[in-house]
């Protein structure tokens, strides 16, 4: 548990919908031995800790129950580096299209 | 207490269905397996004019026709002489969020405000789901999205993030989870406990929704180039794509062009395995969506799939992951166009059928989608090196999903695979009757339906079905 965050502080919380065991029968045997997870962002109702049970209010206004996970959670999404095996495709092509310039 | 709601749930699945769609399937049925599809789709009332109306509110569609100079050059540099046809493409990013998935959304949200339900809901995490929040911005509605978007250690598929991201950025409540076709069940809670409207993929407004496009493009070529297209190349995942461009090209009276339904490979990957779900490097426009709903459209989150590619395809062909991520590249650099990477499926597709045309003969790349943060080539190359997965350049040939990417080395090694249609016809005629308790008699009605979405001949399909079933059918 941490320092309590206040009333209204956007955040995610997490929830298992269906324990490992108790998947449906047509999944796959690696996704049978996991839980379904769920994840949902909204507003805190009640002041909460990381690590406790909390209510939220989502954006569109319905109120869901979990375990708050993060705090104003980050979209750490990006492309990172470059990759090598697709950075000299434009200068080959534009070469393949001088040389078929150069013959006609 | 789980296991005891998830069957509960799922035994109310028909009537949650029915409340939020708004449309009484029961009443178009014709046979066991037969149903009236047309009147499905005429009884929405949006036409081709009202469909437009409505899209034009919301500034969806009338998009740019781009001719791709440039790669048609490349095209004809790896092509034998006098061949290498024209390159055009339809630039679906130009709609408000972005894909063409903005002519779906809009039939929907518009007839959920109209019908006065309190919001729109969809299971989807592609650019659906960020094309029902933005049209659900525009009309006040409330909107959720259901989204499969992370593994069991909690890693990131990096599209979805970024349609996640997108999706809050339009107001939407987003439903994350992890891997497993229970989404479904979760959906259904989310109609049940909210009352929403379902915005479907597979709903008659979603299919109606892309009739513009095929008919926008029909007329576009036509001014440009002073008749329509010979080929057209759509990728192809649950189906509504290739239905609604055709429809549209017909409505339009393209009735000679040819509809190519294009997907990336993604053989031996199985889409509901927790260890592939980030091995994938694609979250639509691929096999693991077009096979299964090409061979049987009834296993969509609608009782009946209004997307019937199966009827309108006159080709079905895959490409590799490697050769999309390279005409990617090549889009970006030779067209100036950094689009996709899942739209760009059917450019490469495009690339390599286009040289094995004339010169004069004309094809259209049917959509580009808006790249992005995750959405990119980059980001999807290293994910899959961080899953371990090989990325070389070579021939495409060696390219073997959630083992190794192969980046072509040359424009020329870019090829389709011709997927035979007559296997797919077996297949759905196989998954149809499949479905139907053992002792089941067809009518003729539902031998003319089998024909219908088979583009076959109902002897065909009697002759078929009798060699495997003996007479009893």
């Amino acid at each position: 548990m941490t320092e309590p965050i206040g009333e209204g502080t956007w955040v995610e919380i997490h929830r298992i919908v269906l324990p490992a065991g108790e998947r449906a029968p047509q999944v796959p045997d690696d996704t049978r031995q996991v839980p379904l997870e769920m994840r949902v962002k909204g507003f805190l109702v009640a002041p909460a800790s990381r690590g406790e049970e909390a209510e939220i209010v989502t954006p569109v206004g319905r109120k869901l129950c979990g375990v708050v996970r993060e705090i104003n959670p980050a979209y750490s999404h990006g492309f990172g580096a470059p990759i090598a095996e697709l950075s000299g495709i434009g200068r080959e092509v534009r070469a393949l299209l001088r040389e078929r310039r150069q013959d006609s | 207490m789980s296991a005891e709601r998830y069957q509960s749930i799922m035994a109310q699945r028909a009537a949650i269905m029915r409340a939020s769609v708004g449309i009484d399937y029961a009443k178009y049925t014709t046979g066991v397996l037969a149903f009236d599809y047309e009147r499905l789709l005429a009884d929405t009332d949006y036409d081709i004019d009202a469909t437009h109306k409505v899209q034009r509110t919301t500034a969806v569609g009338d998009t740019p026709l781009v001719e791709l100079h440039n790669i048609t050059a490349l095209v004809r540099a790896v092509a034998a002489p006098g061949k290498g046809a024209r390159l055009f493409v339809k630039d679906e990013a130009a709609n408000p969020s972005g894909s063409f998935k903005d002519r779906r959304a809009s039939l929907s949200v518009h007839e959920a405000a109209k019908r006065g339900y309190p919001g729109v809901a969809a299971a989807t995490s592609g650019n659906y789901g960020a094309a029902v929040a933005s049209q659900a911005a525009k009309a006040g509605l409330g909107c959720i999205v259901v989204q499969e978007a992370f593994d069991s250690q909690a890693i990131e598929q990096p599209e979805i993030a970024e349609k996640t991201r997108a999706c809050e950025a339009y107001g939407a409540e987003v439903i994350r989870l992890s891997v497993g076709p229970e989404l479904f069940y979760v959906f259904l809670q989310v109609l049940k406990e909210t009352g929403y409207f379902n915005a479907s993929l597979y709903s008659p407004y979603s299919i109606l929704g892309i009739e513009t496009l095929g008919y926008e493009l029909a007329g576009q070529v036509k001014q440009h180039t002073g008749r329509f297209p010979d080929l057209v190349i759509a990728t192809h995942a649950g189906g509504g794509n290739v239905t609604g461009t055709v429809r549209g090209l017909l409505k339009a009276g393209a009735i000679d062009t040819q509809m190519v339904a294009a997907s990336v490979d993604l053989t031996g990957l199985h889409m509901a395995s927790d260890h592939d779900f980030n091995r994938k490097s694609f979250t639509t426009g691929h096999t693991g969506f077009s096979m299964p709903f090409t061979t049987w459209p009834d296993r969509a989150d609608v009782p009946r799939n209004a997307a019937r590619a199966l009827r309108y395809m006159d080709r079905f062909v895959t490409v590799s992951q490697g050769e999309v991520f390279y005409i990617t590249q090549v889009l970006a650099e030779l067209e100036g166009m950094e689009r996709g990477p899942a739209g760009n499926t059917s450019l490469a597709a495009a690339f390599a059928i286009a040289r094995d045309l004339d010169e004069q003969q004309i094809v259209v790349v049917q959509e580009t989608e808006y790249t992005g943060a995750g959405k990119h080539p980059i980001a999807q190359l290293n994910l899959a090196k961080q899953m371990g997965i090989e990325v070389k350049r070579g021939d495409p040939r060696d390219n073997k999903p959630g083992e190794r990417i192969v980046v072509p080395e040359h424009p020329s090694q870019i090829a389709v695979v011709d997927v035979d249609l007559d296997d797919v016809r077996h297949s759905y005629l196989r998954n149809a009757i499949e479905s139907l308790p053992a002792d089941t008699v067809l009518d003729d009605v539902d031998i003319e339906f089998l024909a219908a979405e088979t583009r076959s001949k109902r002897t065909y399909v009697q002759e078929t079905i009798d060699e495997w079933y003996g007479k009893r059918r």
